[in-house]
């Protein structure tokens, strides 16, 4: 068990930029998930924390330890690899007992901790098999079984759900969710699927070509995103991104979105902005509904939609009109909703809804 | 109405006329020789040159394989010639093995040494012999198992090397990386998990090594007299003023065969073990 600090790390591939000034505090226990769209630096970041590639500058602290000039055995980190590198020579067992051995532990125990480790992850009955008769799901297992034996200070996961089938990776992520409750170590966890950042992470980290783009609480990056890239990541479907102008009339702001001018919800700060500022309002499917009462509630603003597509879910259908010119999706119930073409009041909660400022697209 | 199922006969397997004839003209292609090498081994020697042929010797006999091995010292040939292939392959393959993890792995010398290894290989062997001649004799190399095993040992590795890069770099390198986490070194890493995996390409390249220093006639010619004399060169003996002795050439060719032939039968159950299977995903 241990934190983890890095300062100022960066990380060269020759010419080329990885990692480009990552500052990171992870408390001790903590679930973090870096994550980011592909080629953004997430392994390259957790690898260097491992100790397979050396930092090109910076820091990384373990347990208050500057750990860069560490090999990866002296680290006491265990890590989960993407496509498992399970040992295809060696049985489950000795897969698992593998790094206990290696750390010259007496055979009894490290037959106990392998037996131990496997009741947990109920593989038992696989023990005298090989990587190669094992499922994709059973591998899995294994590897996780690997990194648990140890008793390591920090795990370390990189995309370990990537290569199973969708029902196989919801199984798989309820269970490290549960052993996380389990054991409480310090877990650092890379994906580039925004549920799985979503549903694990007490942390979510979200990196951008070598940079963290924003940290904080899953909720925290959902509801309030500092950026566009941050809420067009984080929410599925993507969050709906309307230009528009800003207008200020003393405390009273709105959006004007060519003829429809929309109340900005009274008491939202809105620092720094300036009247007939260029602005993206940012929609969530779910932040718009079907109007059912007579007048629109308070910081709701209601449009009459008409229907350009529809996609249904059987629980909810995804309606997509035109706002403005621009394309929005809206989260409706499925009977609230028939068909394609129809005319419908949506209430847009403006509460709810993002600014963003239209050049840096951060969020106002 | 049910209709009457037609009644399916069992159909009659044709004879692969085509497939019999082409593996039947495909083992006689490689069998008559060693055919008529070993029916030759056994003739005495009146019957080599009859018109028509001796196909079966009626009074098979052993005096060539007698005279090959002792009057012409071929037994002792052969003795050398195992003691110097089998230490030169364990060598290369050895030293093969280290230099192309080496390569893969570290990238050592960046991208031009691995070629300049294999490069060596262009060398025409007559271009260096006498220089290493010169050598052998003022460092007293000339005549010895040791000299002809660092020989062979240099002129295998650029095939091993190359054979074995090529095997490493096709390997996933998560499974050592895994290993470094688990609590090995890199040394560890690479006895307990790269050499396992690697076992079949490092099978194949002693394999190639081996048969190479086998059948390595120049360099033994020149490097060696009457004590480290290799196989190959006892065939000189047979050619020689009065004619040819096919019988004592033929008993030693059957006598060279069987190491080769051995060592095919082993080494096919690693050549064709694919130990990757199911390590990584899929
Ligand atoms: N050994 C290397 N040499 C050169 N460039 C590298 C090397 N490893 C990674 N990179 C580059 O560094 C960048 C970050 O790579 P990294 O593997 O960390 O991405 P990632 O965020 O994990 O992406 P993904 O989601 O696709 O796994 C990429 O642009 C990649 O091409
Ligand atoms: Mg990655």
């Amino acid at each position: 068990m241990a934190e983890v600090r890095i300062t100022g790390l960066h990380k060269r591939y020759g010419a080329f930029h990885a990692v480009r000034g990552i500052d990171l505090d992870i408390r001790d226990g903590e679930f973090t998930v870096l994550v980011g769209p592909s080629g953004c630096g997430k392994s390259t970041l957790l690898r260097t924390i491992a100790g397979l590639e050396e930092s090109s500058e910076g820091t990384i602290e373990i347990g208050g330890e500057v750990v860069n000039d560490f090999r990866p055995r002296d680290r006491d980190v265990a890590m989960v690899f993407q496509d498992y590198a399970l040992y295809p020579h060696m049985n489950v067992a000795k897969n698992i007992g593998f790094g206990l051995k290696a750390r010259k532990m007496p055979k009894s125990e490290v037959e106990a901790r392998v037996a131990e480790a496997a009741r947990m992850l109920g593989i038992t009955p696989l023990l005298g098999r090989f990587p190669r008769q094992l499922s994709g799901g059973q591998r899995q297992r294994v590897a996780i079984g690997r990194a648990i034996v140890r008793s390591p200070r920090i795990f370390l996961f990189d995309e370990p759900l990537s290569n199973l089938d969708a029902q196989l990776r919801d199984e798989m992520r309820g269970e490290i969710k549960r052993l996380h409750q389990d054991i409480a170590t310090t877990m650092i966890y890379v994906t580039h699927d925004q549920i799985e950042a979503m549903t694990l992470a007490d942390r979510i980290v979200l990196m951008r070509d070598g940079l963290i783009e924003q940290q904080g609480a899953p909720l925290d990056l959902f509801e309030r995103p500092a950026s566009t890239f941050v809420a067009g990541f984080l929410g599925s479907p993507r969050m709906s991104f309307l230009p528009g102008t800003l207008k200020l009339d003393g405390s009273a702001a709105a959006i004007r979105l060519s003829e429809a001018l929309l109340p900005v919800a009274p008491g939202r700060s809105l620092n720094g902005a300036v009247d007939g500022q260029a602005v993206l309002l940012g929609l969530r499917p779910e932040h718009l509904t079907r109007a059912h009462a007579a007048t629109p509630a308070q910081g709701t603003f209601r449009y009459d939609a008409t229907i350009d597509l529809l996609q249904p879910t059987g629980s909810r259908s995804y309606a997509t009109f035109r706002l403005a010119g621009a394309p929005v999706m809206a989260e409706l119930q499925a009977h609230d909703v028939s068909r394609p073409g129809e005319r419908l009041p949506i209430d847009i909660n403006m509460n709810r809804a993002s600014i963003f400022d239209a050049k840096t697209e951060r969020a106002i | 109405m049910a209709a009457v199922a037609p009644v399916r006969r069992p159909k009659r397997r044709s004879i692969p006329v085509g497939r019999i004839l082409l593996l039947g003209f495909f083992l006689a292609f490689v069998l008559w020789p060693l055919y008529w090498m070993f029916n030759t081994s056994i003739k005495p020697s009146d019957d080599y040159l009859t018109v028509p042929p001796v196909w079966f010797p009626t009074a098979p006999t052993l005096v060539h394989y007698e005279a090959a091995l002792f009057a012409y010292r071929g037994l002792d040939g052969l003795i050398n010639s195992l003691i110097i292939s089998l230490s030169a392959t364990v060598l290369s393959a050895l030293f093969g093995t280290l230099m192309a993890y080496s390569l893969a792995r570290y990238n050592t010398g960046g991208q031009h040494l691995s070629f300049w290894v294999l490069s060596q290989r262009f060398l025409p062997p007559i271009g260096i012999v006498l220089p290493v001649f010169l050598i052998y004799r003022g460092v007293g190399l000339y005549d010895t198992h040791i000299g002809l095993i660092i020989a062979y040992t240099v002129f295998t590795l650029p095939v091993s090397v190359w054979m074995m890069f090529a095997y490493f770099r096709g390997m996933p390198k998560s499974m050592e990386e895994a290993a470094l986490v688990d609590g090995c070194t890199r040394w560890e890493a690479f006895w307990r998990v790269a050499v396992p995996l690697a076992a079949p390409g490092i099978v194949a390249a002693a394999v190639f090594a081996f048969i190479a220093c086998w059948t390595e006639f120049f360099f033994a010619l020149i490097l060696t007299s009457r004590t480290a004399f290799t196989l190959p060169t006892v065939f000189r003996a047979f050619i020689g003023f009065q004619g040819a002795q096919y019988g004592e050439a033929a008993a030693l060719a059957i006598v060279s065969l069987v190491p080769s032939i051995a060592l095919g039968v082993l080494a096919q159950r690693h050549l064709v073990r694919g130990l990757t299977l199911g390590a990584v995903r899929g």
